[in-house]
């Protein structure tokens, strides 16, 4: 056993361990942190195995963006700050579905590679994978800028607030904004705002 | 053709004329009177003219018939089966076929007097004459063609025809409300005795190639095959010819008009199986064993209708288990072996009861009432129909020298001869049940006869509020008529021309079975003459000493016990009843409730399921994102399983 | 190296994420099971591009870098959706959506109390 292997190891420990806390844990913030910690031992494992870009990219986006996102998410749903009761479906369909898919590929994979060893690949530098999205995978590259701009158009459709509301339930609303405490509309266009501003 | 089958072949073609284009006749409108009624004064000039013609072609046919003779040609083929059209004539045929168009042409002829509005009847009665004359020419006509018919596909076809006639005249009368529940009790029971003599006839068929008789009687068919016929045949028989355990339909069939009475149900119909068999002799001859079933169910008859006479008080209902008893005679001279014995006392039969029943209609048109308890003391009012009745009761009770004793005593006489001398094709004890069975059937017959002719006409009357009085011309001249053969006709069996039509029939093969009648004529006048006369003189005697002692009462009160028991014929309907009826309907019901519940409970079972179907399809369709989510993991799962095992194999 | 680490890891990450996804009612939470699922795909790609030679150098980290982008957009919509739905009935449990009735109409905020603030 290398030091590699041995670093892989204590990472995949990590991100195995921080990933059951996330699907167990009955404190929805906790869930969230316990995720960071997660994509951080993966991007440490992405180190180790020379990926430096994609390590990088990693940490940026997964626990930069994605995460904070899905913590503006837990707040802004309310989502209670202590533990909750009732955050969980029967266990025994995803027990048995998680179970079989986790082991079964583990299953496969350990039977396909056994204790074999490889040559650590020269490193995946920024330079070196530039050089082939923007010459080999330019295509897909841009396809993919694409897919981010609906994406982000999409986001905004959707978050705005009149979608969802009937014609009567908007004359209401018009015909009484009075009725209306000051506090909703502030969190409204907060809510839109702080969703707007995450991308 | 020759003429003799030229008229042969016209003969049922004139009553089925007359009868088909009366049927096309409009029923009589609803509070026509008698005398202006066009439509009625058509029906009945094509009936009388149909019975008329017929009688004609008959007379014609058995003076012109000198041997027998046969003309056939061929209809349909089925393969290797041949059917044909023609016909078959002998002596015997000729003469049936005059007694049939001869009661049928008096028959016509009476009904006019008698579906008439009488002093009995609402003003508004329809008698509805057109379809009623029209339907008994059909009758004429099917019966003729059964007497004529060369063929077996066309004797049945008459035989068909005729069950369907009889159960259109029993439920002429709409207004009477046991018509319709008689009418289909006679078509179905005699239905399932037809099926068994369609599947003899079927059999008796295949085995020779052809279903013309003279084939069928010439080829050699197999024991077995000779048997099993003869059995499913007699099936047939017995539905027609009310025998035991068939016999139920006849009493029951007299809720129709007594006409028909006095034609189907007496002297044509009810005879149809007895000439079937004669027909068909040679095959039954060679078969002991159908002889014995037939002298079981002859012997049975005769005591069981003898019997159930004794206690009956509707006057019809008494000539209707008289001729079920008859027939039992007919049957059992069948049995011991000898046609001509059997077609004698059809003859005879045909005449004295035609008689007997035309003038009971007599009398009920004058009393109003069929119940001999209401009637009474009709020898001074009714003369000539007392001395009409008395000569038919006398033939019926076989009192010498009307017809019925020397038809009885032959049959009898040829019972002796198979039970004492072993003669004749059927075992011995055969001869012996039907010779005792025939002798105390004439006793009870003498009884019984006594106890109408007392009851109906003698005693002070019980109906003093109607005053009876002998019968207008159209009534009165056809029961005239059939007195004489009733009387006379019995003379006919001396050695003679008549006799030696009826002993043509018999195979003349010298050394073949015996018909235990004598060389010549078909009279026997031997020493055992005496025991039936002497048991007819017993029976009388005691009926006329038990109505001595009280005139008013009826002497069936001397039966005691009994009397309920005989007056329901030995509760035999409610035996049908249970044994075939009501099993029958509860099968009927659940074939229904099969229907409904599997049947069309698969159909529309079939269109739930696929209803259920996919609404549990759609339910799925719409399940929530979890139970989405787990069915697609999973399923991505079991594929992945599924690869990597396949893979692996 | 041993491959077999790394690809164990993701494989057991994988099988988190499923199981995530299907016990958790709350959809903030499967969101976050579906980003466990992507990371381990993203860790099998980079170990496979450690084991096979591709024809283009560095194709594994090249697609892992495009799941990742792809990631990113789909928790942008993915919770855009979960917000929508937390307006229109003031709760994002996934087994609370019936298909079949009429949609409710949008649950004013103020009617809805706060959680943790009773």
């Amino acid at each position: 056993m290398t030091g590699v292997d041995v670093l892989l190891l204590a990472l995949g420990a990590v991100a195995v361990g921080s990933g059951v806390f996330v699907v167990s844990t009955r404190h929805l913030v906790r869930a969230g942190l316990y995720l960071v910690v997660c994509l951080g031992a993966v991007a440490g494992m992405y180190l180790v195995l020379t990926a430096e870009l994609v390590a990088w990219v990693q940490v940026l986006i997964y626990v930069g963006a994605v995460v904070v996102l899905l913590l503006f998410a837990v707040m802004l749903t309310r989502a209670p700050i202590g533990a909750s009761d009732d955050l969980d479906r029967p266990g025994w369909p995803a027990a048995l579905i998680g179970g079989g898919v986790g082991l079964g590929l583990a299953a496969l994979l350990i039977d396909a590679f056994r204790w074999t060893t490889v040559e650590l690949p020269e490193a995946g530098t920024a330079e070196r994978i530039g050089e082939q999205v923007f010459a080999s995978w330019v295509l897909p590259f841009e396809v993919l800028s694409i897919l981010l701009l609906s994406a982000l158009v999409g986001a905004i459709v959707l978050s705005r607030p009149d979608i969802g509301r009937t014609p009567g339930d908007s004359a209401a609303r018009d015909r009484t904004p009075g009725d209306r405490p000051a506090g909703d509309e502030p969190a409204e266009r907060a809510g839109s705002g702080g969703e707007g501003g995450a991308r | 053709m020759s003429t003799t089958t030229l008229l042969g072949a016209l003969l049922p073609v004139v009553p089925l004329v007359a009868g088909l284009v009366g049927l096309l006749l409009p029923p009589a409108a609803r509070g026509a009177t008698t005398d202006r009624d066009t439509s009625r004064r058509a029906a009945i000039a094509l009936g009388v003219a149909g019975a008329a013609g017929a009688l004609v072609l008959a007379v014609a046919l058995l003076v012109t018939l000198d041997a027998p003779a046969e003309s056939s040609t061929t209809w349909i083929r089925f393969g290797e089966l041949t059917v044909t059209l023609g016909v078959r004539l002998d002596g015997a045929a000729a003469l049936v076929a005059v007694a049939v168009a001869a009661v049928a042409l008096a028959v016509q002829v009476y009904s006019v007097g008698y579906l008439t509005r009488g002093p009995h009847d609402d003003t508004d009665v329809d008698h509805r004459y057109p379809p009623y004359a029209a339907q008994i020419s059909l009758f004429t006509a099917a019966m003729l063609l059964v007497v004529v018919s060369g063929d077996l596909i066309m004797l049945l076809v008459g035989w068909e025809v005729m069950g369907i006639c009889s159960y259109l005249l029993i439920a002429h009368d709409r207004w009477l409300p046991q018509a319709p529940a008689a009418a289909q009790k006679a078509f179905l029971v005699t239905r399932v005795g037809d099926v068994g003599f369609l599947l003899g006839i079927a059999l008796l068929g295949v085995s020779a190639g052809s279903f013309r008789i003279a084939d069928v009687l010439a080829h050699d068919h197999g024991t077995g095959t000779l048997t099993a016929a003869g059995l499913l045949l007699l099936a047939g028989v017995a539905g027609k010819s009310a025998q035991f355990p068939l016999h139920t339909w006849l009493p029951d069939a007299m809720a129709g008009p007594t006409p028909i009475s006095a034609l189907i149900h007496a002297a044509t119909m009810v005879a149809a199986g007895v000439y079937a068999i004669t027909r068909l002799w040679p095959l039954f001859e060679a078969t002991p064993t159908v002889l014995a079933v037939l002298g079981v169910m002859a012997s049975v008859t005769l005591l069981l209708g003898a019997f159930a006479a004794t206690a009956q008080d509707d006057i019809k209902r008494v000539l209707a288990w008289s001729t079920v008893s008859q027939l039992g005679y007919m049957t059992g001279a069948l049995a011991v072996g000898s046609p001509p014995a059997a077609l004698f006392h059809l003859l005879t039969h045909a005449a004295f009861k035609a008689l007997l029943f035309l003038a009971a209609g007599v009398v009920i048109h004058a009393v109003g009432t069929a119940a001999m308890s209401r009637m009474g003391g009709l020898r001074h009012s009714m003369p000539v129909t007392f001395w009409c009745m008395l000569i038919g009761l006398g033939a019926l009770a076989g009192l010498p020298p009307l017809s019925g004793f020397w038809s009885k005593e032959g049959v009898l006489a040829a019972a002796e001869g198979a039970a004492l001398h072993g003669d004749g094709p059927a075992p011995a004890w055969v001869g012996w049940l039907v010779w005792l069975a025939g002798l105390v059937g004439v006793a009870v017959t003498a009884w019984y006869a006594t106890r109408l002719l007392l009851r109906t006409f003698f005693g002070a009357p019980r109906t003093p509020l109607t005053h009876p009085h002998d019968p207008p011309a159209l009534l009165r001249w056809p029961v005239l008529a059939l007195t004489v053969p009733a009387a006379l006709l019995g003379l006919a069996g001396f050695p003679g021309w008549f006799a030696s039509q009826l002993q043509r029939t018999t195979p003349s093969d010298a050394e073949g079975v015996s018909d235990l009648m004598p060389p010549d004529g078909l009279i026997h006048l031997t020493p055992t003459v005496l025991l039936p006369l002497a048991l007819l003189l017993l029976g009388a005697g005691l009926a006329w000493a038990g109505w001595r002692r009280d005139t008013a009462a009826d002497p069936a009160a001397a039966l005691g016990p009994l009397r309920p028991v005989f007056a329901g014929a030995f509760r035999l309907d409610d035996v049908q009843h249970t044994l075939v009826v009501r099993p029958t309907t509860a099968l009927a019901r659940a074939a229904r409730v099969a229907d409904e519940r599997v049947v069309d409970g698969a159909v529309t079972g079939t269109g739930r399921g696929a209803g259920a179907l996919g609404g549990g399809l759609a339910a799925l369709h719409r399940s929530a994102l979890p139970r989405a989510v787990v069915a697609v993991l999973a399923g991505a799962l079991l594929i992945a399983l599924a690869a990597t095992l396949i893979g692996a194999m | 190296m041993r491959p077999v680490i790394p690809y164990v890891t993701a494989a057991l990450l994988f099988g988190l994420g499923v199981y995530g996804v299907l016990r958790r009612r709350n959809a903030v939470l499967v969101l976050m099971g579906v980003e466990l699922m992507l990371n381990a795909v993203n860790l099998i790609l980079i170990t496979a591009d450690t084991t096979t030679r591709a024809l283009l150098p560095h194709s594994g980290q090249v697609f892992a870098l495009f799941v990742i982008v792809l990631a990113a957009a789909e928790i942008g919509v993915g919770l855009a959706i979960v917000l929508q739905l937390y307006r229109m009935r003031a709760s994002v449990a996934v087994d609370e959506v019936p298909l079949d009735t009429a949609p409710l109409d949008e649950v004013p905020m103020d009617k809805v109390p706060m959680e943790g603030q009773r």
